[in-house]
C-alpha cells in the first residue's frame, strides 16, 4: 500500500470548475436562442477583442474542444476517420482533425449538431493555426474569418515595430468585426476584457508558482481541469474571478500542508499536451510516490510570467498593479499584444534553447527529480524542438524520460510501452513502486 | 545545360573554390524567403542548404521523427560536416519543420553568424509591409556588423539588380517551356533553378544569358508527350523527375520553392530599397505557411496550368509536411474541377522509384485514355 506522508483532501473548487466548463459549452451552443453571437478561434487567440461586441458574445476555442472530444475515444476516432475520409492526412494535428470531424459529422459533444460560429477570430504561430480555420471555411464557406499573425520573434527581442504589426492587425480586425456582425464596438468593454485577461493569466501563473511548495498542493492531472479555463476564455471576467478563488484555495492548501499526492516523494514535470485518453499515466506515477507538478505547457500556455527581483519565476505584474490606466482602444490593444507576446509557450517556436532554459528553471525552482517529455505526434507546434530540449536538459543535469504518443489520437499511444519506460525511469531515479 | 547539373552536383566544391577565389564569406540559407538581395549587397554568397537524398542516422537525436524528411536531410548535411565551409547560416521564418534544421545546426554546428529573420506570415495583410521592412533593416544591420562593411543604397541596388536579372532570365527560360515542344525537360529546368540557388548569381546569370539564345533555337531530341505540372513541397528529387520523364512525358511548369516560386516576381524599384525588397517577398507566390486567409495559391497554380497548357498535375509533398498537407485537398479539388487531373505522391529522402513509376504510368495511361474520347 502507499506510504502516506502528507494529508490530502479534494479540491473545493472542483464542482464549480465542472459547472463552469459545462456552462461555457452550453452558452456557446445556445447563444443564438438569446440573441447572442458565437465566434470560434484558437485557445491562444486575442479573445479579449470580441468582448467589445457585447456581453452576449460567446467563443468556442478549438484546442480544448478537440481535447474534450479526445477524452471520448470512440467519438474522437469517429471524428478523425471522417476527416481522413475527406482527404486530410492522418499525421496532421489531432485536435484539428477532431474539430473538422465534428463539423463533417455535424456532432457537438454537448448535444445537437456542430454549432456554426458567426465569425472566426484566429491567430497564427504554428504551421496549422490559421490553416485550421481555412479548412473550416472550405467546409463552411459562409463563415467570415479574420486571422492575425503573431510570429514576430522571441519576446526578449520585442520592439515597437513588432508590437505595432500585431496591434494594427487587431485594430483592422475590430473594424472588420463591426462590419460582419453589424454591431457597434464598445471600447470600454475591450478595456475591461484586457484587464481581465491580465488578471486571469497572471493569477494562473501565481497558482502554478504555489506548486513550488513541498508537498505540491496540485498535481498536473488536476491542473488540466483548471488551466483549461485560460484556454477557453482567458479574457472573461468569470475566469479571472474563478482563478482568484482557486488561488486562495491553493494558498490555503500550502499553508496547511495539503498534498495533491499523499505519498509524494518524487517530483516531476511533463511536457506538451498529454495523451488525453490515457491520463492514467499520472495515476501510474503515483504508485511510485511521483507527482507531476505541472509543465511548461500547463504553466506557460495561459500563464504570464516574469522574473522577480530575487531571480525566481513568478506571476507577471499586471498593468493595473503598475498603476497604468488604460484609456483608449489603441492603448488597450497594444497592452494586450505586448502581454501576449511574453507568453512562455510562444518562445520555443523560435529556438529550443528558450524552452530548455525555462524548463531548467522549473526543474530547479519547483525542486524536481526528473522530466517526462511527451513526444507528441498530435501537435507539431509544441513538439517542435523537443528532441533538442531532451539533449539540453540532459546536458544541464536533469534526468529525462521520453515517451511517444498523441494528445488526441489514441492509435498512436502505446500504454504498455509507456508504463515500461516509466518503470525503468523511476528505477533509474532510485524510486520503488509502493503499491 | 550540363553546366547547371554540374554546378548542382558539385555545389560544395564550387562554394569552397568561390571562397578561395574571392576571399568572401559564404552563408547557408534554409528558406527562399531569405532576402538574398541584402546578402549580395554585402558581398556575401548565399547558398541554399538542401539535402543529399541519402539515408542517414545522425538526426534522430535532434529532430523528432514526425517532422519532414527534408528538414532532417538538411540537418544531416550540417552534422556530417558537408557545409563546414559556411561562415554563417540564416533562415527566414517559414515552416516549423525546416526551422528545426536551422536551430539544431545553430546549436551543434555554430558558425560565426547566425540569424533568424521573422518573415511575417500574414502576407495578405497590408501591415506586413512595414513590419518586414523593419525586420530587413535589422537584418541588414546584423549583416553589416558581421561583415564589417556598411551596405549603401548603391550596394542594395546592385544586390537587387543581380537578383532581378536572375529572375528575369529564369522567367524567360520558363516562357520557352510554353512551346508545343519545349526545348528543355523538367529535369533540366530543375537543375537550372537549383544551381541558381547555389552558385554566384553573377556567374549563373552570365552563363544563362549566353545559353538562352541557344535554348531558344534548340530542337528537342525527344517527344514531349503529356505536358505535366509538378507542385508541392520542396522538391529537388532529380531521380524522380528523370524517371517520370523517361516515361514519355515532360514537366513543363512547377510550383515549388525549388522552382518557379523562387524567382517568379521581381523587386519593383522604390526610393526606399528595403521597402521594395520587402514588397517583393510579401507579394511573391506564397508558401502554404503564408497562404491564408485566402487561398491565393489556387488561382496562381491554375493560371500556370492553363498558360503552360498542362494536361495533368503531380501533386507531391514531403512526408509529414503539414503546410502542404493543409493545402493539398483544396488544390486537388480545385484543379480537378477545372479539368486538370492530379496524381498525389508522398516523397521521402529517397523515393521508391519502382512503385512511383507504376503510379506515374497509370496516371499517364489515364490521361491518354482521355485523349481517345
Amino acid at each position: 500500500m502507499s506510504k502516506q506522508k502528507y494529508p490530502t483532501e479534494p479540491l473545493q473548487c472542483w464542482a464549480k470548475a465542472k459547472e463552469l466548463r459545462e456552462k461555457y459549452y452550453l452558452d456557446y451552443r445556445d447563444a443564438h436562442l438569446k440573441g447572442g453571437l458565437r465566434w470560434a478561434g484558437g485557445a491562444w487567440t486575442f479573445d479579449a477583442v470580441p468582448r467589445g461586441l457585447g456581453d452576449d458574445v460567446y467563443p468556442l476555442t478549438s484546442e480544448p474542444y478537440g481535447a474534450t472530444i479526445a477524452h471520448n475515444k470512440e467519438l474522437a476516432l469517429e471524428c478523425m476517420e471522417a476527416t481522413e475520409k475527406a482527404g486530410y492526412a492522418r499525421d496532421l494535428c489531432s485536435y484539428m482533425r477532431i474539430y473538422w470531424g465534428s463539423i463533417l459529422l455535424d456532432k457537438y459533444p454537448f448535444g445537437g449538431g456542430y454549432p456554426k460560429p458567426d465569425f472566426i477570430w484566429q491567430d497564427h504561430i504554428c504551421c496549422s493555426h490559421a490553416k485550421w480555420y481555412q479548412v473550416v471555411k472550405d467546409l463552411e464557406p459562409a463563415i467570415p474569418m479574420y486571422e492575425i499573425d503573431v510570429a514576430v520573434g522571441p519576446y526578449h527581442e520585442i520592439n515597437e515595430a513588432k508590437i505595432q504589426y500585431v496591434a494594427d492587425q487587431i485594430l483592422d480586425g475590430i473594424e472588420w468585426m463591426e462590419k460582419v456582425t453589424g454591431r457597434k464596438y464598445d471600447d470600454e468593454k475591450l478595456i475591461a476584457a484586457v484587464k481581465d485577461e491580465c488578471r486571469s493569466t497572471s493569477t494562473w501563473a501565481e497558482i502554478c508558482s504555489l506548486n513550488k511548495a513541498v508537498p505540491a498542493p496540485l498535481d498536473e492531472k488536476s491542473m488540466y481541469s483548471l488551466y483549461v479555463f485560460g484556454t477557453l476564455h482567458k479574457a472573461a471576467r468569470w475566469v479571472a474571478d474563478f482563478y482568484e478563488e482557486v488561488r486562495d484555495e491553493v494558498k490555503d492548501r500550502v499553508a496547511r500542508g495539503i498534498a495533491a499526492v499523499g505519498n509524494e516523494q518524487c517530483r516531476l514535470i511533463s511536457d506538451t499536451q498529454p495523451p488525453w485518453a490515457f491520463l492514467k499515466v499520472f495515476r501510474y506515477l503515483e504508485r511510485y510516490g511521483a507527482v507531476s507538478v505541472g509543465s511548461l505547457y500547463t504553466f506557460g500556455l495561459e500563464g504570464i510570467w516574469e522574473e522577480k527581483p530575487d531571480g525566481s519565476w513568478g506571476p507577471r505584474t499586471t498593468p493595473m498593479e503598475k498603476g497604468i490606466e488604460i484609456k483608449t482602444r489603441e492603448q488597450a490593444v497594444r497592452i494586450n499584444v505586448e502581454w501576449n507576446l511574453s507568453k512562455p509557450e510562444w518562445q520555443h517556436f523560435y529556438h529550443p534553447k528558450f524552452k530548455t532554459g525555462m524548463m531548467k528553471r522549473i526543474f530547479d525552482e519547483w525542486k524536481l527529480n526528473g522530466v517526462l517529455l511527451h513526444y507528441n505526434r498530435g501537435c507539431e507546434g509544441l513538439s517542435v524542438g523537443i528532441a533538442e530540449n531532451r539533449l539540453g536538459l540532459i546536458e544541464a543535469g536533469c534526468p529525462v524520460m521520453t515517451f511517444e504518443g498523441n494528445m488526441g489520437d489514441e492509435r498512436e499511444f502505446d500504454e504498455v510501452a509507456t508504463f515500461a519506460r516509466i518503470d525503468a525511469f523511476m528505477e533509474s531515479l532510485g524510486f520503488k513502486k509502493q503499491y | 545545360m550540363q553546366k547547371f547539373q554540374e554546378w548542382f552536383e558539385n555545389r560544395h566544391e564550387y562554394a569552397k573554390e568561390w571562397k578561395q577565389r574571392t576571399g568572401g564569406k559564404v552563408i547557408g540559407y534554409f528558406c527562399t524567403y531569405v532576402p538574398e538581395e541584402i546578402l549580395y549587397a554585402a558581398g556575401v554568397l548565399p547558398v541554399r542548404i538542401l539535402g543529399s537524398h541519402e539515408p542517414q542516422d545522425v538526426t534522430e537525436p535532434h529532430i523528432f521523427g514526425m517532422f519532414c524528411p527534408f528538414c532532417r536531410d538538411c540537418l544531416a548535411q550540417g552534422l556530417k560536416g558537408r557545409f563546414d565551409y559556411l561562415d554563417g547560416i540564416t533562415i527566414a521564418q517559414s515552416c516549423l519543420h525546416i526551422r528545426q534544421a536551422y536551430t539544431s545546426w545553430d546549436l551543434h554546428r555554430p558558425r560565426e553568424f547566425s540569424y533568424y529573420l521573422p518573415m511575417p506570415h500574414h502576407v495578405q495583410s497590408k501591415r506586413a509591409y512595414p513590419f518586414l521592412r523593419s525586420e530587413l533593416a535589422a537584418f541588414k544591420e546584423a549583416v553589416e556588423k558581421w561583415t564589417g562593411k556598411t551596405i549603401s543604397d548603391a550596394d542594395l541596388d546592385r544586390g537587387i539588380e543581380i537578383m532581378n536579372t536572375s529572375r528575369r532570365l529564369m522567367r524567360e527560360v520558363y516562357e520557352l517551356r510554353k512551346r508545343e515542344n519545349p526545348p528543355l525537360t523538367g529535369l533540366e529546368a530543375m537543375y537550372l533553378v537549383l544551381s541558381g540557388q547555389m552558385v554566384d548569381k553573377r556567374e549563373h546569370n552570365a552563363y544563362l544569358e549566353q545559353k538562352l539564345k541557344e535554348l531558344s533555337e534548340r530542337q528537342p531530341d525527344r517527344q514531349t508527350g503529356e505536358r505535366l505540372m509538378i507542385l508541392g513541397s520542396e522538391d529537388d528529387d532529380t531521380a524522380f523527375m528523370a524517371m517520370a520523364e523517361s516515361l514519355g512525358t515532360t514537366f513543363v511548369v512547377d510550383d515549388h520553392c525549388t522552382g518557379s516560386r523562387y524567382f517568379w516576381n521581381r523587386v519593383e524599384p522604390q526610393e526606399d530599397r528595403l521597402m521594395a525588397i520587402a514588397a517583393r517577398y510579401i507579394d511573391r507566390p506564397a508558401c502554404p505557411t503564408k497562404d491564408w486567409p485566402e487561398r491565393s495559391r489556387l488561382p496562381h497554380i491554375l493560371k500556370l496550368a492553363k498558360e503552360w497548357n498542362v494536361q495533368g498535375a503531380i501533386v507531391m509533398q514531403q512526408k509529414f509536411c503539414d503546410p502542404h498537407e493543409l493545402d493539398i485537398p483544396a488544390i486537388r479539388k480545385y484543379l480537378e474541377e477545372n479539368g486538370v487531373p492530379t496524381l498525389f505522391l508522398e516523397f521521402d529522402v529517397t523515393v521508391p522509384i519502382g512503385q512511383f513509376r507504376i503510379r506515374v504510368e497509370a496516371f499517364l495511361e489515364m490521361l491518354r485514355q482521355e485523349d481517345l474520347f
